[in-house]
């Protein structure tokens, strides 16, 4: 009965690191359609981006739940609450990004979409860490630091390309100053992305210190 | 009614111990909210009057050993002095344990009675003292390092090693409470054993013994300390004093039951016995300085961090204080209670009082 419990919590937890690091992935594609031009794509990707975030959100409240009502692992519950929280920030900014790129749908020259996909790549491999960190978390708690660092290592990674993007934006004579600021405004969009998976990295840090025994 | 009286200071006792000891066992599981009180309270009741029924006789042998109380007045007089020295002790914030308590009172017995106390006997029981903190120091450094690597093998999901580490605590917090009756049904009802008038009882084709019998009353009245009044004191040991994860929590826990379990089985002692090797004294020990003992072995695994050496002194301190001040106490009241209640706590058959001894010398010297 216990562990039938478990599992069931367990499972649902795997489902939700799942969604995340889906995310990741659709994120990217979805940025790289939109450079490309590929529409279809793109709208495929929007789909998949907002009814993933929706998933993520009832996995979520439903372990919320769980563990409290169930009284759960008292010790870390607040730090997995918090943590799950914050990885849900991630999601929902991924998908903010694509929804604000179909509304507002900037146009972006040809010699920066490179650097948007390139920005894109960045942050998504930060994200994708930091899911492994927090599976790690869960299950070999010794291993997160392998992970974290990598976290680390993309968001600076991330933070360096978005410089150089929005200089080349702003160092271009072919653009109005609305149009780069524009421009500037996606490039923060998409880096964010990896400060927020740093967020996390930094909560996942302080916590795996508190796991151990 | 009045053997209930007599034996009040006795099950005074046996109620302190389940309001205190009991948090050394289940205060980390119920204080973190592992274990719901109710359920640690309920477990460790029924395991405590197990422990003390089926495997009291062992601690209660010794302490017999040390001094034979041979009048429930005496016996009801020891009690109470061990009992108001931990009443009092505990006051004080001094460092203190039923055990060190009862064996300073019946020592006093033994010198009002004018009796000689068993030397061998009480050298035992105070190297024990020192040797079980340390022995529980050493299982759980080891118990810690193993756990910690079977983790780290194991890979165990957080929410199944919760599920497991629930499970450990209330299992083997059943084996502490069993052990905690085991070993200090001694303190509660040892003194009582030579004069409680209870006879023997045929249930269902078991005889249940006259002891057998005392030790189910100092055991419910344990268990009566652990449902009155341990609850609080659980709360505080979970939050306050040393915060322990719950997997720290099941080591402590197991090594202070294997310790509690090794001085208090009789089934053992009779092993190693069979198969030629040293027999471990079975002696009441204080299950508070195990569980320091314990939680100083974790802390040695941690590489000897944050470990205050002071309370180690203070434990220390109350291996002497203790039994000094509970001997005093028990001298002066069986004193008062034999001259100015008019109870007789020595079997005049056996010894004289001190006071007759010295009106014989007084007057030898007259005549």
């Amino acid at each position: 009965m216990i562990f039938s419990k478990t599992k069931s919590l367990e499972s649902k937890m795997d489902a939700f690191l799942d969604k995340i690091s889906e995310s990741g992935i659709v994120y990217r594609r979805g940025i790289k359609n939109y450079m490309k031009n590929e529409k279809e794509d793109f709208d495929l990707h929007l789909e998949q981006i907002i009814a993933l975030e929706h998933e993520a959100d009832e996995l979520r409240r439903n372990i919320e739940t769980r563990l409290y009502t169930q009284t759960l692992v008292p010790e870390s519950r607040g730090d997995i609450l918090a943590l799950m929280e914050t990885s849900d920030d991630v999601i929902g900014r991924a998908k903010d990004t694509l929804v604000e790129l179909s509304i507002e749908k900037p146009d972006v020259p040809d010699e920066f979409k490179s650097g948007f996909i390139e920005l894109a790549r960045s942050t998504s491999r930060a994200l994708e860490e930091m899911v492994l960190a927090m599976r790690a978390f869960m299950r070999d708690p010794i291993n997160v630091r392998n992970y974290l660092h990598k976290v680390y290592h993309w968001e600076k990674e991330s933070d360096r390309l978005a410089e150089n993007l929005k200089r080349s934006i702003f160092a271009s004579e072919d653009l109005r100053l609305s149009h780069k600021i524009h421009l500037r405004y996606f490039t923060l969009h998409v880096d964010t992305l990896a400060d927020l998976a740093e967020d996390v990295a930094d909560r996942l840090a302080i916590y795996t210190i508190k796991r151990s025994i | 009614m009045l053997i209930l009286l007599f034996l009040s200071s006795g099950l005074f006792l046996g109620w302190s111990l389940g309001a205190n000891d009991a948090s050394n066992i289940f205060g980390t599981a119920v204080g973190t909210r592992m274990v719901k009180f109710y359920t640690a309270a309920l477990v460790a009741s029924v395991f405590v009057v197990l422990g003390a029924v089926i495997s009291g006789a062992g601690t209660t042998h010794t302490l017999g050993k040390l001094g034979a109380v041979n009048m429930i007045a005496g016996a009801f007089m020891v009690a109470l002095a061990a009992a108001v020295t931990v009443f009092w002790m505990t006051k004080l914030s001094l460092p203190v344990s039923t055990s060190q308590a009862i064996v300073g009172a019946i020592v006093g017995w033994n010198f009002f009675a004018g009796k000689t106390t068993d030397m061998g006997a009480l050298t035992k029981i105070a190297s024990t003292w020192v040797i079980s903190p340390i022995l529980a120091a050493g299982f759980s450094f080891v118990f810690f390092l193993l756990f910690k690597k079977i983790l780290e093998v194991w890979k165990i999901h957080i929410f199944r090693l919760d599920a497991y580490t629930r499970i450990g605590l209330i299992v083997v917090g059943a084996f502490g409470a069993y052990s905690l009756g085991a070993n200090n049904i001694g303190n509660v009802m040892g003194v009582f054993v030579s004069v409680a008038p209870f006879e023997n009882l045929n249930l269902l084709g078991f005889t249940f013994s006259g002891v057998e019998q005392l030790f189910l009353l100092g055991g419910l009245a344990i268990a009566v300390g652990i449902f009155t009044y341990s609850k609080r004191v659980m709360l505080t040991v979970g939050e306050g004093v040393v915060k322990l994860t719950p997997q720290s929590a099941l080591v402590v826990v197991l090594s202070q039951s294997i310790v509690l379990f090794l001085f208090a089985s009789k089934g053992l002692e009779a092993w190693l016995l069979s198969h030629g090797l040293p027999t471990i004294p079975l002696v009441p020990v204080s299950s508070s300085q195990v569980v320091i003992g314990s939680v100083l072995g974790i802390g040695l695994a941690h590489g000897g961090r944050g470990i205050q050496y002071k309370v180690l002194g203070r434990i220390a301190s109350g291996w002497v204080t203790t039994p000094v001040i509970a001997a005093v106490l028990s001298f002066i009241s069986l004193f008062f209670l034999q001259n100015v209640f008019d109870q007789q706590v020595v079997k005049p058959e056996t010894l004289l009082g001190i006071h007759e001894t010295v009106n014989i010398e007084i007057n030898t010297q007259v005549y």
